[in-house]
């Protein structure tokens, strides 16, 4: 696993968060004391430096991948990929017979280069996907990874019990229904098509993606039922 | 909202989130945005930057990190680091002394004021 040529410490692996704190926010009376910064923005400032003196980065550029991972990407490009799969048999199919370039119609496509493979949800069958190294995770179509996915416990017990980390999510599952794990890598990225919701027959695809949440396109989930969507838009 | 937080907040071992905010603190987006732009001008490749960064994630659950989602973003910074002199943009006393000279900076800089590396004492 390891190529590092240059062994390194990591005797500053962990935030000394000690002295982060020191922020006054009356601004009266303290000018002369200087400022603090903490030793992860220190170490990120560092590398900022480096990298835009080499023309590597450049700020603007930075706040817009920011801007479009943080608001704009999210679960929302992934919802609408499945929205259209469920009204689009042709598009379906496509879809998963090379998930990227099904993607790409709806002009999502990575920055990173890699490869999505759709899986789909059936009767008896459900699909869930981690990344047991790292956090692979298709940004382009569900945006950044949420917390638990990045987490020791997710990567290791979904892989060992499935069955029991879906039913920490609140997923239970008919005992008969066969669970997929999906192991992402750097080039190969899963997205799970869950599947449609009963009920939902004429429903345009705006209002069906409504129901699909990220969850749901990891597999730690179900779309959500016309009722529940009605619960969850009650103030 | 996610229908099943209720239940995920009982849950120990998976720490959960609101689909909301996954960056708790600026430097994290910072962090992030820079390793997504270096990759796109092509100082590394996305799988270098999945073995960096899986091999910075075992090192430190060796060291005994409970690896549960909230240090994420420190394993992503030692990545970038170890990647960017591997790659030899900097020499890791290079970086190391561009650290310090941020420390500096700040504690020059008038509380309220925007920290600049202009205004490290030592240059």
């Amino acid at each position: 696993m390891s190529h590092d040529p240059h062994p390194h410490s990591h005797d500053h692996d962990h935030d000394h968060s000690h002295d982060h704190d020191h922020h006054h926010h009356h601004h009266d009376h303290d000018h002369d004391h200087g400022s603090d910064l903490s030793q992860a923005a220190i170490r990120v400032r560092a590398l900022e430096t480096i990298l835009t003196e080499k023309g590597y980065v450049d700020q603007a550029a930075l706040d817009l991948i920011v801007e479009t991972y943080e608001t704009k990407i999210g679960p929302r490009n992934g919802a609408q990929v499945v929205a259209r799969a469920w009204v689009d048999a042709d598009y379906r199919a496509r879809l998963l017979q090379n998930g990227t370039a099904a993607i790409a119609e709806l002009s999502f496509s990575g920055r990173q280069g890699e490869h999505i493979k759709v899986v789909e949800n059936q009767d008896g069958l459900h699909h869930v996907v981690v990344c047991t190294l790292c956090s692979c995770y298709p940004w382009p179509v569900l945006g950044l990874p949420p917390v638990w996915y990045k987490s020791a416990p997710y990567r290791s017990r979904v892989v060992i019990e499935p069955r029991a980390v879906l039913a920490d999510f609140g997923l239970v599952l008919p005992e008969d229904t066969k669970i997929r794990v999906w192991d992402s890598t750097a080039e190969l990225r899963y997205l799970v098509l869950p599947q449609r919701p009963a009920g939902t027959e004429g429903w345009s695809e705006d209002r069906l993606a409504q129901l699909v949440t990220r969850d749901s396109m990891i597999g730690t989930g179900l779309a959500l039922t016309p009722a529940q969507l009605a619960e969850e838009q009650t103030p | 909202m996610t229908i099943h937080q209720d239940v995920l907040q009982h849950v120990p071992d998976l720490p959960c989130d609101v689909e909301g905010p996954v960056f708790r603190e600026p430097w994290e987006a910072q962090a992030f945005a820079m390793a997504v732009a270096a990759h796109q001008q092509g100082l590394f490749t996305w799988p270098e930057w999945a073995a960096a960064l899986s091999h910075e994630i075992k090192l430190a659950q060796a060291q005994g990190d409970p690896d549960t989602g909230e240090t994420y973003y420190t394993h992503w910074l030692n990545a970038l680091e170890q990647l960017v002199i591997g790659k030899g943009a900097i020499t890791e006393q290079g970086l190391h002394e561009l650290q310090e000279a941020w420390q500096r900076a700040a504690h020059a800089t008038p509380h309220g004021q925007p920290i600049v590396l202009e205004n490290d004492p030592g240059l």
